[in-house]
């Protein structure tokens, strides 16, 4: 009897074990401070890491090609570019269907435009065969429908390819449209049958059903033509069994009509249409980009290239990025130091005088700070120009000639002038709010105890200050690297950061990739420089109040 | 009593606005003086007939085809008619980010009844695009440089002759116009430009003429730099449009004339964006209809000096607004300006931008 007692669990008052009531009572508890902190969360959430991820996946992504191309991916896959020559028939018959489909979507330019990136070029070719291509299609349509007319109806398309339940419920949702429109579905067996043709109208009924229509009553692309006479020469009978009864004379009419007539060149065709699909170039550039995920993008940001034979430096005329790369280092390095130079007095003075004083300062600090960046980027343009405040002034004072005018802008000194400027207050506040924590009394302590005024500053004040420093150093820093209007106004060719080309590529050039593997370093570097700082100077020490 | 009936009559006109469909339109441009004759010649014209419509501007054509991308991906779009150059417009084309447009049922044919599509004729570089305008990247220079001793440059190959013509010049900041330059000036004929600038040693050779005056160049990113580096002394010579251009001289009194030899045409005009809801299409379609007509094309030139895209324009051309002086002899396209010019040869550039600007901004890095 005792033993029982012992082994039964306490319970708490309304008979429930006490400790599951108490990890429930926890539980509440702690999702209800969740819900307090949740509108925080998921602002963080879908503005800021979102965002970030999704630029770090661009960085890789290139489903483009894999997705545009499927089955022409599939057969160059035995091709080896060592062989210095086009790939053989087959890939261009694959070529022939991808090609179409993708015109009929509008995704062949956007394809080209993704390869032109690689191999200059390939855009054209793109945009001019996805016409080619199309003429080829509409020339097997004509035949097909020489031998029976019906091959030109959606109808008789859809009843091949759909399954026979979607036939029922596609004809009774176009009857009067109401409900929600059934979604494809395919009859089973024929995409072993005829593959080529079944994936063909897969990408034709998805279409179709984005636009709102019936596959069944839409026109039919004229690539299925070329596909299923494609499908019909390499399998001649396709398992009845796959195929819908009513239709299956029609199919075998085709594959009859199919064999009697000679093979159609493929690759003759695209040739003709631009000789740039003989080039080994194209192939290769297709071949090493028909992975769903690349490095391509970040071998580019770093001034390297995919060649023949592995990874290459790109050629000296063309390696830019490490060289912009290392420039926002050292030039926000350089603004970092500046703004430390000239703003540890002023904070020290705004820390130190009296306060009716030092009130006056703090607003010479803060008046420029809440004054419009591009303003302040454009009162400097005025001012640093050849013909402008200073350089007339210089030569009023005769300090300078007039042909000896300085160049102070549109070059790296204008940069480091300019964001010296805009960036200080980021390095004052912190200093400020850290020096006024600092008792005076300890100095007068140090001078007391015979300490030269140079001894009580470096020894006893300095090292308090030290936490300011870093947070402000960080703080510059870290907005110093990423900048990229005052640069771009007052940098000229010598004075912009990476920012710049990052911009650039976003805006201009489109090459949104790039930009994100050019981000991603950013993003990496400022991570990595913050890990480095943590272990030598310890984050604990930075203080900004 | 009157208060009810006073009621009744605004709930009457409520009703009335609502049942004719008052609609926001977002018209895209570039802002500025453009986009202000753009204003004074078709959407003025057209909301004075359709009070219903109410157009909003957006000032952002030139991060144009970025954001449409961007509206796509977010399946939101926001605008409704977009004014974009024509390199611009054969991308979003081929994206499928714009409307392939039917000229001829579209847009107004000429008033002696030509058809759109042959009275823009050869500026129909897109599928997707309706030019409004022919504008041209040309150079200014200042007229009362000291050092030049009289001297006034005469061709685009002067602005390479740092000895004869001595001081900053000021270009765009990209391989654009720049390497089209640089190969005529170092002796290419002018329909050999791109197949040369198609090969490495025609880069190379481009590279090695802008090098002559590199340490002498001052790069501008936007329009507006090249007249106000030209106002301030800062440059004595430099590239920009020609309208920005014409505005510094003609407007503002500025010792600057005008350099025409070699420009390079350039064009502008609408896309409309896919995606559009029935509604707002109509409205657009209906707008364009009026607003890209010969008359309305032909007023758009009193108020900037670009030159009308059809050609049934070109005799409507009149006088500038608020100054009174002939346009025409402004236009880049008037006869005794257009007497050497380049034609921008687009598809190459779709193709070779990307490949040339790295190479131009390594250049510049070197």
């Amino acid at each position: 009897m005792s033993d029982t007692t012992q082994a039964s669990p306490m319970k708490a008052a309304d008979g429930t074990p006490l400790k599951k009531s108490l990890t429930r009572a926890l539980r509440r508890q702690k999702l209800r401070a969740l819900a307090l902190i949740a509108p925080l969360l998921i602002f963080v959430l879908v503005t800021f890491i979102t965002p970030i991820a999704d630029m770090l996946f661009r960085s890789v992504e290139n489903q483009i090609v894999h997705d545009t191309l499927p089955n022409t991916v599939r057969a160059l896959r035995d091709w080896d570019p060592a062989s210095g020559e086009a790939p053989a028939e087959p890939v261009f018959r694959a070529l022939s269907v991808d090609l179409q489909v993708a015109t009929e979507l509008k995704q062949h330019t956007r394809l080209g435009t993704r390869l032109n990136y690689e191999n200059p070029g390939v855009s054209s070719l793109f945009r001019s065969s996805g016409r080619g291509a199309d003429k080829i299609g509409k020339d097997f349509q004509d035949r097909l429908a020489g031998i029976d007319p019906a091959w030109k109806e959606g109808e008789t398309w859809a009843a091949i390819f759909g399954s026979d339940e979607w036939l029922a419920a596609d004809a009774a949702w176009a009857a009067d449209k109401s409900g929600s429109q059934p979604a494809f579905r395919m009859r089973e067996g024929i995409d072993e049958a005829l593959p080529l043709a079944a994936h063909a109208f897969l990408m034709f009924a998805k279409d179709a059903e984005g636009a709102g229509k019936s596959p069944a009553t839409t026109k039919p692309w004229p690539v299925f033509s070329d596909a299923l006479a494609q499908d019909l020469e390499s399998n001649p009978n396709p398992d009845p069994a796959a195929l819908p009864a009513a239709e299956a004379p029609l199919i075998a009419a085709a594959s009859a009509a199919v064999a009697g007539v000679e093979p159609f060149s493929y690759r003759d065709a695209f040739l003709a249409m631009n000789k740039g699909w003989g080039e080994v170039g194209t192939w290769e550039t297709i071949q090493a980009y028909s992975s769903p995920y690349t490095a391509g993008y970040f071998l580019n940001a770093v001034d390297l290239e995919r060649s023949p034979d592995g990874i290459a430096v790109r050629p000296p005329e063309e390696r830019i990025y490490i060289k912009l790369f290392a420039r926002t280092m050292w030039m926000s390095l350089l603004i970092t130091v500046s703004c430390l130079v000239l703003g540890y007095p002023v904070a020290w003075l705004l820390a130190n005088l009296r306060a009716s004083t030092s009130n006056l300062l703090m607003i010479l600090v803060l008046l420029p700070f809440w004054t419009s960046l591009l303003v302040r980027t454009s009162a400097w343009k005025v001012l640093l120009q050849q013909q402008g405040v200073i350089n007339d002034i210089l030569v009023w004072l005769r300090l300078v000639d007039d042909a000896g005018r300085l160049v102070m802008i549109n070059n790296q000194t204008g940069t480091m002038i300019a964001m010296t400027h805009i960036l200080l207050p980021f390095m004052i506040l912190p200093l400020y709010s850290v020096m006024k924590t600092v008792p005076p009394t300890y100095l007068r302590a140090a001078k007391s105890l015979g300490a030269t005024p140079w001894t009580a500053f470096w020894r006893v004040y300095f090292p308090q200050s030290i936490p300011g420093i870093g947070a402000g150093s960080i703080l510059v820093f870290i907005l110093a690297i990423g900048y990229y209007i005052t640069p771009e106004l007052v940098g000229g060719t010598e004075g912009v950061f990476i920012s710049n080309r990052i911009a650039f590529h976003i805006s201009s050039s489109l090459n949104w990739g790039l930009a994100a593997a050019l981000g991603a370093i950013l993003l990496g570097v400022v991570l990595l420089l913050y890990y480095t700082y943590d272990k030598i100077v310890g984050i604990d020490n930075v203080k900004l109040g | 009593m009157k208060v009810l009936s006073a009621f009744a009559a605004t709930t009457a006109l409520t009703l009335a606005a609502g049942t004719a469909s008052a609609i926001d339109l977002t018209f895209v441009s570039w802002g500025g003086a453009y986009q202000n004759s753009q204003l004074k010649a078709y959407v003025e014209p057209y909301v004075a007939e359709h009070p219903d419509v109410n157009v909003v501007w957006d000032e952002s054509s030139d991060a144009a085809v970025a954001k449409l991308r961007a509206m796509n991906e977010a399946g939101n779009l926001t605008w409704d008619l977009v004014d974009v150059t024509v390199a611009d417009a054969m991308r979003l084309c081929d994206e499928g980010l714009a409307m392939e447009i039917d000229y001829d049922t579209m847009l107004a044919p000429a008033p002696d009844g030509t058809p759109a599509s042959e009275d823009f004729g050869d500026f129909l570089l897109s599928d997707c695009f309706i030019p409004q305008i022919v504008y041209s990247i040309t150079f200014g220079y200042r007229n009362d440089v000291a050092e030049w001793n009289g001297a006034t440059p005469s061709s685009v190959c002067d602005v390479f002759d740092t000895t004869k013509f001595p001081g900053k010049r000021s270009m765009y900041k990209g391989p654009l116009y720049n390497m089209e330059w640089a190969l005529l000036c170092d002796g290419v004929a002018k329909e050999d430009i791109y197949n040369v600038l198609g090969t490495d040693e025609g880069v190379e050779r481009a590279f090695k003429k802008l090098d002559t005056i590199k340490d002498q160049v001052v790069w501008w990113t936007a329009g507006a730099e090249t007249p106000q580096l030209l106002a301030d002394g800062e440059v004595v010579i430099g590239s920009t449009y020609n309208g920005r251009l014409f505005s510094v001289i003609a407007e503002q009194n500025q010792p600057v004339s005008m350099l025409w030899d070699a420009q390079i045409y350039d064009l502008d005009g609408w896309i409309v964006p896919t995606g559009l809801p029935e509604d707002r299409l109509a409205a657009v379609k209906d707008f364009l209809y009026f607003g890209t007509d010969t008359q309305r094309l032909a007023d758009q030139a009193k108020f900037i000096s670009y030159g009308p895209a059809r050609k049934s324009s070109a005799p409507l051309v009149g006088k500038h607004a608020e100054l009174g002086i002939e346009m025409a002899p402004h236009m880049p396209t008037d006869p005794a300006n257009a007497t050497n010019i380049i034609m921008m040869d687009f598809p190459w550039w779709a193709d070779h931008r990307d490949d040339l600007d790295a190479k131009f901004q390594a250049w510049l890095a070197q």
